[in-house]
């Protein structure tokens, strides 16, 4: 029974007497292995463990099993929210924007709004438009969105409803009143059985800057647009643009949910910053365009590179090469010498590399997450001098697998270091048993792994539910790149401290000084 | 607050906040709000609205679907067995292990709650179908699981659009690896909201737990005539266990929990119990109603939420029984007193006077309410995501004075009502819980009791005082104005 002066909740509750007692006598009602004969639980758990259970894991073709990926319309909804005064619009059953909403929400610890138009069975069979048509204009009488962007859920995909002339049909119907002639609604087809998330965040993108710059041709002016790609550290966005800022020059960033994501308390305010509408119609008109997500905008950058025929490109500002690499870019498009506040802070991140590599260098680790991060975290563990055993990425589009293996053939331990391309967390688990590693980087979904091999987690990815206020850090520029190493070093001497810190018999390397 | 000056104020907040709809949605919404009164027997429902309707398109319902009323809510916590999301990726990955159903097993080897396992569709099965690779699903599970008790299919939206037949490869893959399968087609865009999931999954059990061979062998539990299940408890940060012991020390034996850190083996024993308990009505009352027709079961609701609420659905419990349990039962309750006393005492006087505004799913939104009310506390605004005529009636049996009833309540309406009342506690869920604590409301997620728990029965209310005068009473509202903007 709980004492008034030293309430527990569950943590500690249920290890009293009597609820052990409640537990064990549930038992004899129960069909799990567990209840029924332990010791075949330990022998079919010991044989998970093992290079056969693996061999028949990894020879999986048809149950994906814990991944570690996401579907398209969670990209499109972050796009939306990253367009000043933007609503998401999903087109097709309100599940779904429940879920978007309440995955966006455990991660960043802030509201997402977004709207579904709640498309039931009669839907189903006659199409979407009345729920387009009634959508739409609630929408927009409701929240008053400066724009709505619309995408899909595999429903209506399914049953091929027509966003252009639905959209067209509803403005229609509407005459006005709320949905006027020139009211912005950009659109994108979703469809969760194609790619991932990062597709759904490449299809929305397209959408709105192929559509907001329709007829928006003009002269070009020399300003940059950045696209920062399914970016869900905060304080990247704010890294990046300060890294641009620092060239004095012109440019817009394109999606920037960093004021969305990220609103200071005192009264809420449904839309946030976000990319000015109009620098989104005029983004055609500068001279240049960098992705910094080479996987989740390959649409998107294909018809800024050949029919926009803007400058710029890919660069991923992970790490201290490719910081370095995404630095030169901007000298080279602004003309401008890198900046003396780069330089510095540039020499300053790689003192304290420096200062820290004894404790990465020659480590293992196992990384999952989305490509393009994939690609700026391993650089970094390369630079450093880690070694990244397995680098696992489930929604791999083609051409990652091979990038991913060059980068790692760069590495003198290159020969035991494996990509796994298109694998979930389950196999994961079983590589982490068969081929440990020192310590394990990816998002909340580790947490299993890290109870069931022992192996160290350290949370850098999305989503991370479980630990709080990672997400507003930078993972990009040299600060960023600051933050990892200092995660990074400092998770490998709390684990440290944790191996010695038996009382007279390990303790004698518990050093005080590291 | 006096009750006239409650009443105009909640009427006069309804009227606002349908001014900004659209004539159409305004019409709809209207139907969906009102002010119920304790006892008004004229009230047909509470605040007379309506319910259990399609979603007003465009709004920011706070609505879940069909799948998540099956795979999350009812299947989902059955440990012992695996449960695929079949169809696109998304699903099975945001529904993962969000609802905290607490359950005891090795995960991955003999129980798979918080795991995703997902058919993860691609082009080519959504064009020439899914279910070949749902059966190689089935065999790769078995392979690769094979202490699992067996599997059931949550199908997603496009299984029921493409003409699978999801209850084909059932069949004949349970003869195969001799299991049970179960096929459910609960796919998101089917009825209005979770609800009609529930009522599917509900069915299903009748079907194939019920009414078909399970795997398991139940003979060895010899019926006493104590015996009893919960139904309908999620076990939510342990809730049902909770709950299940102050059942043990009146003397029943406590069979099955439905569903949270329920077994196959346990379903299938029920229709053997004396006395089915049903705490969430709304997502289990089709299976109790089942097994009164079908077993002659008799089931009541129940109610442990709070030492009132507690107290009287104990005693209405042990009243079915004979005069030992109904002894044991006044001890119980004896035992625990003195303890819920000093829990009051300790925490009413700190949160007395203070008003909640609740927006939740199946139970909460009455269940909760005399738990409060112990606590000094006066809820001043309810509503379900998914409830129906039944619930709002039940709930003009548990409101204390003069209450906003909001059904469906979208994102909007929820942030107006807020505003116009300016309850000390609003207690909703994920969704809502960061736009009220932004204006610096103390706020309670009544989903997952916000990572705390359980909430039930007398261990489980000791928590929820605790947790809501961590809620109102923290300092870190105060923070919220800087120094400079203080008046005077």
């Amino acid at each position: 029974m709980q004492e008034v002066e030293k309430i527990v909740n569950g943590k500690d509750l249920f290890k009293r007497p009597e609820y052990q007692d409640v537990l064990a006598n549930k038992k004899q009602f129960e069909s799990s292995m567990l209840a029924i004969n332990p010791a075949r639980v330990a022998e079919v758990q010991a044989w998970t463990e093992s290079w056969d259970y693996r061999e028949k894991n990894l020879a999986r073709e048809a149950i994906t099993v814990n991944p570690a990926k996401a579907c398209q319309p969670l990209g499109a909804v972050m796009v939306a929210l990253g367009f000043e005064g933007t609503m998401p619009y999903v087109h097709g059953s309100h599940g779904c924007v429940a879920y978007f909403r309440s995955y966006f929400t455990r991660h960043f610890k802030e509201p997402t709004p977004c709207v579904s138009d709640s498309m039931t069975e009669d839907a189903a069979v006659f199409g979407g438009l009345v729920n387009m048509k009634e959508g739409l204009k609630n929408c927009a009488a409701v929240y008053k969105p400066k724009m709505i962007a619309v995408s899909t859920t595999c429903m209506a995909e399914v049953i091929g409803d027509d966003l252009m002339a639905f959209i067209i049909a509803a403005k229609e119907e509407d005459g006005g009143q709320y949905l006027p002639e020139e009211y912005p609604i950009p659109f994108a087809h979703t469809p969760s059985f194609v790619g991932s998330h990062i597709t759904g965040y490449d299809n929305m993108m397209h959408g709105i800057m192929s559509q907001l710059t329709e007829g928006q041709k003009g002269e070009t002016k020399k300003r940059i647009n950045i696209i920062p790609g399914f970016e869900t550290y905060i304080g990247s966005l704010r890294s990046v643009k300060t890294i641009v800022e620092a060239f004095g020059t012109d440019y817009i960033m394109l999606g920037d949910h960093s004021d969305q994501w990220d609103m200071p308390a005192g009264q809420y305010e449904m839309f946030q910053g976000g990319t000015k509408l109009d620098d989104a119609r005029d983004c055609i008109n500068s001279s240049a365009t960098i992705s910094l997500q080479k996987y989740a905008t390959s649409k998107t950058m294909k018809m800024v590179e050949k029919r926009w025929k803007h400058a710029g490109g890919f660069s991923n500002p992970v790490g201290l090469k490719g910081t370095d690499e995404f630095v030169m870019k901007l000298s080279e498009l602004t003309g401008t010498e890198v900046p003396q506040k780069l330089k510095v802070e540039r020499g300053r991140l790689v003192d304290a590399m420096q200062d820290s590599y004894p404790y990465m260098h020659g480590k293992k680790f196992a990384i999952w997450g989305d490509p393009d991060f994939l690609i700026g975290a391993v650089s970094f563990l390369l630079e450093m001098g880690a070694e990244p055993t397995h680098v696992l990425c489930h929604n791999a589009p083609k051409g990652w697998e091979e990038e991913m293996r060059a980068m790692l053939d760069t590495s003198p331990a290159k020969d035991s270091l494996n990509v796994w391309a298109e694998k979930d967390l389950w196999h994961m688990r079983s590589l982490l048993y068969t081929e440990p590693v020192d310590f394990m980087i990816g998002n909340s979904y580790g947490k299993e792994l890290m109870r069931d091999t022992g192996t160290p987690l350290i949370y850098i990815g999305f989503p991370i539910f479980d630990r709080h206020h990672l997400h507003r850090y930078s993972i990009s520029g040299y600060d960023g790149a600051l933050n990892l190493l200092t995660w990074i070093t400092n998770k490998v001497l709390d684990q440290l401290d944790e191996d010695t810190k038996g009382i007279a018999t390990t303790d004698y390397f518990f050093d005080l000084i590291r | 607050m006096g009750p006239e000056s409650l009443e105009a104020k909640q009427k006069a907040a309804i009227e606002e906040i349908l001014k900004a709809y659209p004539e159409k949605a305004a019409k709809n919404r209207e139907k969906h709000l009102g002010v119920g009164s304790p006892n008004d027997e004229n009230q047909k429902t509470c605040g007379d609205v309506r319910s259990n309707k399609k979603t007003v398109p465009g709004v920011m319902s706070q609505r879940g679907c069909a799948y998540a009323g099956s795979k999350g809510v009812v299947w989902g916590p059955v440990k012992d067995m695996i449960h695929i999301s079949h169809g696109p990726i998304g699903c099975g990955q945001y529904s993962r292990a969000g609802r905290r159903n607490y359950y005891i097993g090795v995960t991955g080897v003999d129980t798979f709650v918080t795991m995703n396992f997902s058919s993860d569709f691609q082009e080519n099965n959504i064009v020439f179908g899914g279910d070949k690779k749902l059966g190689k699903c089935i065999d790769e599970i078995e392979l690769l699981f094979p202490l699992n008790n067996g599997i059931t299919v949550q199908s997603e939206c496009p299984i029921g659009l493409i003409g699978d037949d999801i209850g084909a490869v059932a069949k004949t893959k349970a003869k195969e690896i001799d299991k049970t399968i179960v096929p459910v087609n609960c796919e998101g865009f089917r009825g209005v909201s979770q609800s009609l999931g529930h009522h599917i999954a509900n069915d299903t059990v009748r079907d194939y737990v019920f009414d078909a061979k399970v795997n398991v062998d139940t003979s060895d539990v010899i019926a006493t005539e104590y015996d009893v299940a919960i139904i309908g408890d999620y076990n939510i940060g342990g809730d049902a266990w909770s709950s299940r012991i102050l059942l043990e020390e009146m003397g029943l034996r406590v069979v099955a929990q439905w569903s949270g850190d329920a077994t196959l083996k346990e379903m299938a024993l029920t229709p053997k119990v004396k006395l089915n308990l049903l705490h969430c009505y709304r997502s289990m009352n089709y299976i109790s109603r089942h097994m009164e027709k079908e077993y002659g079961i008799p089931w009541i609701e129940y109610n442990f939420f709070g030492p009132s609420q507690t107290i009287k659905s104990l005693r209405k419990i042990a009243a079915f029984f004979d005069e030992s349990v109904q002894k044991k039962c006044e001890e119980v309750i004896a035992k625990y007193q003195p303890m819920i006393d000093a829990v009051i005492a300790k925490y009413k006087p700190r949160l007395e006077g203070k008003t909640v505004m609740l927006f939740v799913g199946g139970l909460r939104p009455r269940h909760v309410i005399g738990a409060y009310e112990d606590l000094g506390m006066e809820v001043i605004g309810t509503g379900y995501e998914f409830a129906h005529d039944d619930d709002y009636k039940r709930t003009k049996e548990e409101i204390f004075r003069s209450t906003v009833i909001y059904d469906d309540v979208n994102e909007y309406e929820l942030e107006a009502f807020v505003k116009k009342l300016q309850p000390d506690l609003v207690a909703s869920g994920i969704k809502e819980k960061y736009v009220f604590q932004k204006m610096g409301l103390p706020y309670r997620q009544m989903h997952s009791w916000d990572y705390s728990g359980p909430y039930h029965g007398y261990d489980g209310f000791a928590i929820f005082a605790q947790d809501m005068d961590l809620a109102i009473n923290s300092p870190v509202w105060a923070h919220s104005k800087a120094p400079w903007e203080q008046e005077g």
